[in-house]
Parts: structure tokens; C-alpha cells; sequence
């Protein structure tokens, strides 16, 4: 059975909360269901028959063809199956996602993975800031799972992450891993300012260095890690040039000592 | 008692009495093979029997780089226990004394199953707030920071409660030397058997024991029935030609592990011939009302 796809008819006029069009809550409604259901985030009425043209399929295979940065929440919460998007996508993309995947032909907006518990999120542009963490108010970040972005990540990306793991294959922000409380953020290329920043537990690798560590980071010098081998063992599904990378020698830099001091950040045996 | 005739050697209608065990199987690895099976052999040491030494441990195969977590050299080890909890106490003292202790190794999960035991999770206070977590996918780890980098250690084992141990093979021969060279020969094929251990010196021992003693609590004594020294009482089961007897005892994963480290090892014994090997062989029981399961020797030739 094909795909239930979600094709854009135009621009949309509003934000627009796609929280609702997950496997898990379209599975077994027809298509005049679907089309009723809600997406506005303004007191102005607007349904998904009214922004999508709807090719019933198999709600376990979701597709969207055409992405708006206007795009929100899409793949908030689900649990199984997949949704592609073959184009941008606005804030909280796969917000509290607990499985399946989601795949992002775009960019993603800020939050992107926030509070993510499981699953698999793939970004192939880049994503904004506030990579997988939490809102206003929510003292945990990503609770597990993975997420791949294959472009940039924007400032604090994996903010009070407590599990799972952050692939960046491009460069990350300033703040890459700030407040981290545990999981592990790899980041291909560079960091912004202060990677760590206040992290109290965790790991972050950042393959081509950094702006500008902290002081508040103690250099434990270059060894060879079994754990990283371990750990390039399972990038490697994801990403296999980094997976290569990560079976080298590596700094570790201990903190951050301004908290507990717990986390770590490993950095190019050659500091740059 | 009622023997077949194989290629020259009898074979004792009779059957091996074996027990329902707790087992586990760790993958051990280091930087290079020695240091992997260092490591594996001292973690091994002093388990030959749950009767003194609280478990039967033994090593089931080398692994290559390929089949390891880390990509290093390494060896799977069996460990069996008569309980659960016993089982989890000897698995932490022995990995905690003799695989974190020695240099370079890390130490894996070597079996899946739904029951776990506790392997870094019962290890990683030595880290002493120093030591990571990490969780790859559903795979959980701990590095324990040590003298020469950090000791790598899966959570959770597993843990089966469908282990068999007491698999059994008396081999009987005219003089030590064609007996003890069978016995090296059934050993070499039991080795190449998965999931099973043989965890006496070498695979062998040499003091099969029975249940009970002349002496107030004495758990187990000589088999006496089996020492040619005392081949002129009353209950010896040896003929007159037999002058040498040795045992190997087989644990495994499976009680179909168990018949096919028994057919290996009594195939290999068979092809030997009586010239230069042994001229019978048994295997030990308790009147078949101790161990639920049962080892017919018939039923196990090549």
C-alpha cells in the first residue's frame, strides 16, 4: 500500500500545528476525517483538506509533499511509523517524539526534537537553535533517541539533554551542549563559543574543534577510548565518515568544573 | 553391566545424570589476544565445581576481532551456578577481582536473553563518582576510569535458567598414558562444541567424586567404585584390564550443548581405538533421581 500523502496546495496563510497528522492518530480515518482536522494556531478556522490535497494511503507512511517553515510541530509525539517532508519545516519538528522516524528533506526550525524521548529524526538542511531542548519552563531536554542533521545546528544545540544522541554533520553554534545533564552530541565540523556550557554530565565530540573553549574545562590529555569504538559502532549506521573519525585518539577535556564537572568533551588530539 | 562394542571399545549401557543450572557468558576482550585470555583464564580459575568453589566457569571459545563489541580480541567465557543469586556474587567478585584488574580489558555481555544479572552495574562504584554511563541505542555501558585508561563494561548480562551442568564421559584405559591420551583427544572436539565448558584442569579430572562420605559432613568423596587402586572390593565397577580412569565434565548452555559435547567427545575417543586410547568408556549417575536430565550413552555415538 502506497503512502498517505499530504501534498501543499499553497503557501499557508497561517502557522500552522501539524502535531496532528502522526501515524499514531490517522491510522484507520478516512480521508473526509483527515481533511476536518484542525492545523490553525489563529482564531481563523483551517483544516488540513483546506492546505493539503490528501492521496489516501497507508497512515503508518506519511508523506508531505512541499514544507513551509510555517511547518510546526510537525511529527510532535508520534510513536511509530514514518513521516517524510520534502521540504522545510517550521518549530518543535518531532517535539516529544517517542518513536518512528521523521525525515526532513529541509531545514528544521528552533526546537527541533525538544524533549525527544525516541525515534529517529533526520534533518538533511539545517536546524535552528535549541536543538532538541526543552521550553520555557521544562528542565529536561531530549530524554533519548537520535537525531542526524546533516547541515548546521544553531546556538545550544542539545541544551539539558539527558539521553540519546545529537549527530551534526555540519559545524553547531555557540553553546553547543549547554547545560547538559547527560546523552551524547557529536558534531562533525566546529563548534561556537563555549561548547559545554554549564553541562553537568554527558558527552560531547567535536571533530574539528572549537571557537573558543572554557576555562572551566581541566584537559585530561590524548588517549584511545574503547567506549568510542563502542560508540562509532553504532554512529556508524548513521553517519559513517564521522564513525571513522571517532575510532581515532581523542582530548579529553573534563567538566564543566563551573557544575559538577562530570561531563566531557572530546577534542582534536591537536587542539585548533 | 551391559556394554556395546564400538570399533573395539565398550561402551557401558549407561547414562550421564546432569542438573539444571543458572548460567551466564561473558565476551572479555583486550588490547591484544594474550592479555584477553589472561584475563579470561584468572577469571576462570578456581570453578572447576559448585561444590567447593561456588561456581563451574570455564572458557567456550576465542572470538575474533569481527565478533567482539570493540573490534579487539577476546574470549567467551561461561559461568554456571546452582543459583541465581550465587551466580550474580561469583560473576561480580571474579570480574571485579580478575577482568577489571588486568590491563586492557573490557568485558561484554556474551549471551542475550530476558533475564539479566548485573555486570557493570554491580561494578562501577570502584569508579567512585568518576565513572560515565553511556547508552548506545539499547545497549547500556560503563567506563570505569582505571590506571591505564578506563574499563569498558556492558551494564547487563544475560542470564539463562535453561543451563545444564554434570554432562559426563568416563574414560577408561589400560595404562595412564593411552587413557589420559584419549581424554586430550575427546577434550580437543569438546572445545570446538559452542556454548559448552569442560571445567576441570585441562577439561579433565581425575577424582570423579561420589555423593556422601564415611565422614560427618563431607559433602562428596572418591568414587571409589572407579579408583583401579581398589579394583579388588566388593562394588569396583572396573574390569581387570582397566588400570586408568579419568572423567570430563561438560556444562552448557543448553542440555542440547551438553549431547553434542558428549557425542564429540566419546566420537573422538571411538575413532581413537583401543591400541592407543582407552578400551571403555562410562559416565557417572546417581541412580538417575538427583539430575533432571539424562545422558544415554547409546544414544550419543558418532
Amino acid at each position: 500500500m502506497s503512502a498517505l500523502v499530504f501534498s501543499l496546495r499553497d503557501a499557508p496563510p497561517q502557522r500552522l500545528d501539524l502535531a496532528p497528522l502522526t501515524p499514531d492518530r490517522l491510522v484507520g480515518l478516512s480521508e473526509s476525517k483527515i481533511a476536518g482536522i484542525e492545523l490553525q494556531t489563529t482564531r481563523e478556522r483551517l483544516c488540513a483538506g483546506d492546505v493539503f490535497k490528501i492521496r489516501i494511503g497507508d497512515a503508518t507512511q506519511i508523506r508531505f509533499e512541499g514544507g513551509s517553515e510555517r511547518f510546526d510541530r510537525i511529527g510532535a509525539g508520534m510513536s511509530q511509523g514514518e513521516i517524510s517532508i520534502d521540504g522545510d519545516v517550521g518549530i518543535q519538528g518531532g517535539r516529544l517524539m517517542r518513536g518512528g522516524r521523521l525525515a526532513i528533506a529541509g531545514n528544521a526550525g528552533p526546537w527541533a526534537a525538544s524533549g525527544m524521548k525516541g525515534g529517529t529524526l533526520a534533518i538533511s538542511g539545517h536546524a535552528g537553535e535549541r536543538l532538541g531542548g526543552p521550553l520555557s519552563g521544562e528542565t529536561v531536554g531530549m530524554r533519548g533517541g537520535v537525531v542526524i542533521v546533516r547541515g548546521d545546528a544553531g546556538a545550544r544545540a542539545g541544551d539539558r539533554m539527558r539521553r540519546g544522541m545529537i549527530i551534526v554533520e555540519g559545524n553547531a553554534g555557540i553553546y553547543a551542549g549547554s547545560r547538559m545533564i547527560a546523552g551524547t552530541l557529536i558534531v562533525r565540523g566546529r563548534t561556537g563559543r563555549l561548547p559545554g556550557y554549564l553541562m553537568r554530565r554527558g558527552t560531547i565530540v567535536t571533530l574539528d574543534g572549537s571557537d573558543a573553549l572554557s576555562p572551566t574545562f581541566a584537559d585530561s590529555g590524548v588517549h584511545e577510548f574503547v567506549a568510542n569504538v563502542l560508540m562509532a559502532s553504532y554512529v556508524q549506521t548513521y553517519s559513517p565518515e564521522i564513525a571513522v573519525m571517532l575510532r581515532r585518539p581523542w582530548r579529553r577535556l573534563l567538566g564543566d568544573m563551573a557544575v559538577i564537572g562530570k561531563g566531557e568533551i572530546f577534542y582534536p588530539a591537536v587542539a585548533n | 553391566m551391559s556394554q556395546l562394542t564400538v570399533n573395539g571399545i565398550r561402551v557401558d549401557d549407561t547414562f550421564a545424570e546432569a542438573f539444571g543450572m543458572r548460567a551466564t557468558a561473558l565476551s572479555i576482550t583486550a588490547h591484544d589476544a594474550t592479555w584477553a585470555r589472561q584475563a579470561a583464564v584468572t577469571m576462570t580459575g578456581f570453578a572447576t565445581s559448585v561444590i567447593g568453589c561456588g561456581c563451574e566457569a570455564g572458557i567456550d571459545r576465542v572470538l575474533h576481532p569481527d565478533e567482539t563489541p570493540d573490534g579487539r580480541p577476546g574470549v567467551r567465557v561461561l559461568l554456571f551456578a546452582v543459583s541465581t543469586s550465587e551466580l550474580q556474587k561469583q560473576l561480580q567478585n571474579r570480574v571485579g577481582q580478575c577482568v577489571l584488574t588486568s590491563p586492557g580489558s573490557a568485558c561484554y555481555a556474551g549471551l542475550e536473553a530476558e533475564e539479566k544479572l548485573k555486570l557493570g552495574d554491580a561494578l562501577r562504584y570502584f569508579g567512585d563518582g568518576w565513572q560515565v554511563s553511556k547508552r548506545f541505542g539499547d545497549k547500556r555501558y560503563w567506563r570505569v576510569p582505571v590506571m591505564d585508561g578506563e574499563f569498558v563494561c556492558d551494564a547487563m548480562t544475560g542470564l539463562s535458567k535453561t543451563a545444564v551442568g554434570g554432562g559426563n564421559i568416563i574414560v577408561m584405559g589400560a595404562t595412564a598414558e593411552t587413557t589420559i591420551a584419549a581424554t586430550e583427544l575427546a577434550v580437543a572436539a569438546i572445545e570446538s562444541v559452542p556454548n559448552v565448558i569442560m571445567p576441570f584442569p585441562g577439561g579433565i579430572a581425575r577424582s570423579g567424586s561420589k555423593v556422601g562420605s564415611k565422614y560427618k559432613g563431607v559433602a562428596a568423596s572418591t568414587n571409589d567404585a572407579y579408583c583401579p587402586t581398589l579394583k579388588g572390593l566388593g562394588n569396583s565397577a572396573l574390569d581387570t584390564d582397566i588400570a586408568s580412569v579419568l572423567e570430563i565434565v561438560i556444562d552448557g548452555l543448553t542440555s542440547d550443548a551438553v549431547a553434542a559435547g558428549m557425542r564429540a567427545g566419546m566420537g573422538a575417543i571411538l575413532a581413537l581405538g583401543p591400541e592407543r586410547g582407552a578400551l571403555r568408556i562410562g559416565a557417572g549417575n546417581f541412580g538417575g533421581k538427583l539430575g533432571a536430565h539424562h545422558y544415554h550413552l547409546k544414544d550419543l555415538l558418532p
